[in-house]
């Protein structure tokens, strides 16, 4: 038996397949960025997968049965009890339900398989939006003092998403007020960056002025000369430059309103660099990166796509 | 008399064996134990090559105290730490079988890093057994991925920002870093859904992974039987496998 009579249709290879896998793969990305690009997908992934399948079936190899060649017998009779071998079958048909059959048990598969893996996968890109949290009146916060603000990003999943950020009120730049707030997330693996300087606080030795609003704890700190990280001694300065240490860019800030007399933390964004301090500072600004993945520079090139966060 | 004792004798084996007979008939299982068991092995192995039994001991000390575990512990970024806590501190033995999972983790990575290293230094990698090794690679790697993701089921301090620093750090990973990353913290930030995947990562889809590779690995290690030291003089393995390349002329495989 001849393999490749056995499976005609495995002969030629296509780009098809690898059209239709790009086309899925597009489907599956485009949920999370854009519906355009899960039109396109679907598109491609239908018009790869007919040509595909139609250059299986097609192409005169499937369905039709190739030469026979003419039975020749051999010039011996045969014994009476030896082995006759079956008269070679037409594989056309064969080979047709062989194909159909593994091509529903794929599409069968298929059917279960993607809803699973798609909830397994797409859920946390999704809905990812951030919540804005109000971290209590802006009198709490003195000009030019930095306030220790913890406050809890979803209060329904518990103390893990209690968040913290470095708070100083710069005052007013012109009619608006400006401030500087930092994220305590370390720009290297994510540790909690603490402020050189000494805390004002409950047991403090500098004074009880630990304030609670709701949630939100907020501990002002006295003349703070920048930020370090416990795990792996990532140094700051005030504005958040990285000025020694393993991390690749500064601090990450937070976007800020100011609604009802109250200070709103809003989405947070990632920072290259900062030039200028306090009111004047000029913030380098990125869309929000993981700690450790460069935003500016040739590095940035290693991470071209952020999901959204 | 003593034909009558002998044949109660007889009959008594009959009755003893009678159920293993059954179960032989239809299964084939005790054959396949004896397979299994009773193989030929160098005469000059020595105890460096009990390190995989050991290694295979420890994970499943690790699977059934797991199990129990389980039984009382309660994922929920509410409810995780207290209920160590209860195992901790108020259930019977519990501080005993939760050590036991928690230091036997240890073993086990440290096990499998000295059978790992027992298999370079007699060259037992080497042909026929190259696949051997490879799945032990694969082994030991979600080895320490159980590690990884057990580590954080405390739900403690330690486990938060070790859990932080190790998706941070697969964040940094060129171009995909950032979807793996947010992929296991299972959305923006460590919250209770990156508990319960690690949960059931490390509980359901990396045991019956490492199942399953140990099934292949103890397959080829019986197939291909076991090396004899470097410094031995005697062929090892087993008998010959007819068509089998690994065995030698002698069909003996070394």
């Amino acid at each position: 038996m001849e393999p490749s009579r056995e499976h005609p249709s495995s002969g030629r290879p296509t780009l098809w397949p690898w059209l239709f896998a790009l086309g899925v793969v597009l489907v599956l990305v485009g949920i999370v960025f854009s519906w355009i690009a899960v039109a396109i997908g679907a598109v491609l992934a239908v018009g790869a997968g007919f040509a595909w399948v139609r250059g299986v079936a097609g192409a005169g190899t499937l369905l039709q049965t190739g030469e026979v060649e003419p039975e020749r017998r051999l010039p011996v009779e045969p014994a009476e009890d030896a082995y006759v071998p079956p008269a070679p079958p037409r594989y056309g048909r064969a080979a047709f339900l062989e194909l159909s059959t593994l091509g529903l048990g794929a599409v069968i598969g298929g059917l279960v398989t993607a809803p699973a893996l798609g909830f397994m996968v797409l859920p946390p890109f999704l809905k990812q939006e951030f919540k804005e949290n109000d971290v209590g009146p802006v009198s709490d916060f003195p000009v030019n003092t930095w306030v220790v603000t913890t406050f809890m990003a979803d209060a329904s999943q518990g103390e893990v998403s209690r968040k913290t950020a470095f708070i100083r009120n710069n005052g007013m730049l012109g009619k608006y007020p400006s401030y500087t707030i930092i994220s305590n997330h370390c720009a290297h693996l994510g540790c909690p960056v603490q402020p050189n300087g000494p805390l004002l606080g409950k047991g403090s030795p500098f004074g009880d002025k630990e304030m609670q609003y709701k949630d939100v704890t907020l501990i002002p700190a006295l003349n703070i000369a920048g930020f370090g990280c416990p795990c792996h001694g990532g140094a700051y300065d005030t504005e958040g430059n990285r000025v020694a240490g393993p991390p690749v860019r500064a601090l990450d800030r937070y976007s800020f309103s100011i609604r009802d007399g109250h200070l709103y933390l809003g989405a947070p964004f990632s920072v290259s660099y900062v030039q200028g301090t306090g009111a004047q500072a000029k913030i380098h600004k990125w869309a929000l990166a993981f700690p450790g993945e460069h935003v500016s520079g040739v590095e940035s090139w290693l991470y071209p796509v952020q999901p959204p966060h | 008399m003593a034909t009558r004792s002998v044949s109660r004798q007889r009959q008594m084996q009959e009755t003893i064996l009678y159920p293993l007979d059954w179960i032989e008939e239809r299964s084939g299982l005790v054959g396949a134990v004896r397979y299994f068991l009773f193989r030929k092995v160098p005469g000059d192995v020595n105890w460096f090559q009990t390190l995989g039994s050991a290694t295979l001991t420890a994970f499943l000390v690790q699977a059934t105290t797991g199990v129990i575990l389980a039984m009382y512990y309660q994922p929920g970024p509410t409810t995780a730490y207290s209920s160590i806590q209860r195992i901790t501190n108020d259930l019977w033995a519990g501080w005993l079988v939760r050590g036991m999972h928690r230091w036997g983790a240890s073993v086990f990575i440290i096990l499998m890093f000295m059978h790992m290293g027992r298999v370079f230094l007699f060259g037992a990698y080497k042909y026929p057994r190259e696949l051997t090794w490879l799945i032990g690679v694969g082994l030991l790697a979600l080895g320490l991925l159980e590690g990884f993701t057990g580590y954080l089921l405390p739900w403690d301090q330690t486990a938060y920002w070790a859990t932080t620093v190790g998706i941070n750090i697969n964040g940094t990973g060129p171009f995909i870093g950032p979807f793996l990353a947010q992929f296991l913290q299972g959305g923006r930030y460590i919250n209770g859904d990156t508990l319960s995947r690690f949960y059931s990562i490390h509980m359901l889809l990396l045991p019956g992974a490492i199942f399953a590779l140990i099934g292949l690995h103890l397959w080829l290690v019986i197939r291909l039987g076991v090396t004899s030291p470097p410094w031995s003089k005697e062929a090892a393995g087993i008998g010959p496998l007819p068509g089998d390349p690994a065995s030698d002329g002698n069909g003996r495989v070394r």
